[in-house]
C-alpha cells in the first residue's frame, strides 16, 4: 500500500506550504505509470491528515495519461495500456513525456 | 468573520524528500566505494534462499554486505547470519501493520551499523511486495527483481511499475517449470513489453541453476578500486 506513504508525503508538503493556515483543498497530479489507486489514496489521505493543518481538506486528483515520444520516428503517442509502443512505427524505444507525475500542484487555504 | 479562500501554487514532487535522502545515501556509498543493489520481489519469490546461495558461492571472492528489510521479524536475517557477512536488519514502521517497502530514510538508519568501507557490493533486500518498493529510491546503483515462475505470466502487465524499473530480472524457481502450467516464452514476452530487452537470468535456488551466472554478474559490478 504505497498510497499510505504517498498520502503522508502529500500531507507533509501541503502542511509545509500552509504556514499554519487551514488547508481546505489539495490539488495533486498523478501519472498513470505511478499505479496509484485513487480510492486508496483518498482514504489514506483522510487518515493521515487527521491532527494536521490539512485535516478535513479535499483531495483533488488529476490523473495524467501516458504520453511518450518515439526515439525512432519522433512521433508522440498517447498510450492507454502496456506494451508501450509508438502508435506510428511500433517501436518500444520511447521517452516518457507525461504519465510519471506525482506532484502537489496547489493548495486552497483559508485566509489567515 | 468572513474567511476567503486563497490559492497557493506549490508544484512540489511528492517524492522529493525521499529522493533527496536517497541521494545522500548514494553519496555515502560512493565515498565508501560500494556498489548497491536494491533487490525486490513479491513475498515468497525466494529472495532469501537465492541470497543464501549467493553468499555461499561468493564467500572469500567478493566482500558482500546485506541490509535486510523486513516487517517485524528477524527470520530472514537469522537465515543469513551463518555466513558471517556484515548484516543489518531494518524492521519497517509498524504503524499500520507494517510498511510494505523500504524508503531512503529506513535504509539510512541501517547504514550506521554496517562497515561500509569493508564492503564491495551491498545487497538491500527489500520487503516482499510487488508494487510499493519500486516507488522509493534508496540510493541504489541497480535494481534486481526476483520473480518466481509460480507467480504466473501476467504479472508484468498487471504490475508494470517494478518490472519497468528493474535492471536485471532473476526468473527464479525454474526447477518447478516441469510441474507448472507456466509459459516461460509468454512471460518473457510480457516482460519485454514493459521493459524491452531487460537482462534476465533463469535461476533456481534449489538446484543452483543460474547461480553462477548471477554471481558473475555481481562480481562484474565490483567497483574498481
Ligand atoms: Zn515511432
Amino acid at each position: 500500500m504505497h498510497e499510505l506513504s504517498i498520502a503522508e508525503s502529500i500531507v507533509r508538503v501541503a502542511g509545509d506550504h500552509a504556514n499554519g493556515r487551514r488547508v481546505t483543498k489539495v490539488y495533486v497530479k498523478v501519472g498513470h505509470l505511478r499505479q496509484v489507486v485513487p480510492s486508496a489514496l483518498a482514504f489514506s489521505f483522510e487518515l493521515v491528515a487527521q491532527g494536521t493543518p490539512v485535516e478535513g481538506a479535499k483531495l483533488a486528483l488529476e490523473e495524467v495519461p501516458v504520453t511518450a515520444r518515439c526515439r525512432s520516428c519522433g512521433v508522440e503517442s498517447r498510450l492507454g495500456a502496456f506494451p508501450l509502443l509508438c502508435n506510428s512505427c511500433g517501436s518500444a524505444d520511447l521517452r516518457i513525456v507525461e504519465g510519471e507525475e506525482l506532484m502537489v500542484e496547489s493548495l486552497e487555504m483559508e485566509e489567515a | 468573520m468572513h474567511r476567503t479562500a486563497v490559492k497557493k501554487v506549490v508544484m512540489e514532487s511528492v517524492l522529493d524528500a525521499n529522493d533527496a535522502l536517497a541521494q545522500a545515501n548514494r553519496d555515502r556509498f560512493d565515498t565508501a566505494g560500494n556498489y548497491v543493489i536494491n533487490m525486490m520481489s513479491s513475498p515468497g519469490a525466494g529472495k532469501t534462499a537465492l541470497l543464501e546461495r549467493t553468499l555461499e558461492k561468493l564467500r572469500g571472492k567478493l566482500r558482500l554486505g546485506v541490509l535486510e528489510g523486513d516487517v517485524q521479524t528477524t527470520l530472514d536475517a537469522d537465515r543469513l547470519a551463518r555466513f558471517h557477512v556484515p548484516l543489518v536488519q531494518v524492521n519497517t514502521d509498524p504503524g499500520f501493520g507494517g510498511e510494505c517497502h523500504l524508503d531512503a530514510n529506513m535504509v539510512r538508519s541501517g547504514l550506521t551499523e554496517l562497515p561500509l568501507d569493508d564492503i564491495d557490493v551491498l545487497v538491500i533486500e527489500n520487503v516482499g511486495n510487488l508494487v510499493c518498493p519500486a516507488e522509493f529510491k534508496v540510493g541504489e546503483d541497480a535494481r534486481v527483481m526476483v520473480y518466481s515462475v509460480t507467480e504466473g505470466e501476467e504479472k508484468p502487465l498487471k504490475y508494470p511499475l517494478m518490472f519497468r524499473s528493474a535492471d536485471l530480472v532473476l526468473v527464479n524457481k525454474v526447477d518447478l517449470l516441469q510441474h507448472l502450467d507456466f509459459d516461460l516464452d509468454l512471460f518473457l514476452a510480457n516482460l519485454d513489453a514493459v521493459n524491452p530487452g531487460v537482462e534476465r537470468i533463469l535461476t533456481s535456488a534449489r538446484t543452483g541453476k543460474g547461480v553462477d551466472e548471477w554471481c558473475s554478474w555481481l562480481q562484474s559490478r565490483k567497483p574498481l578500486s
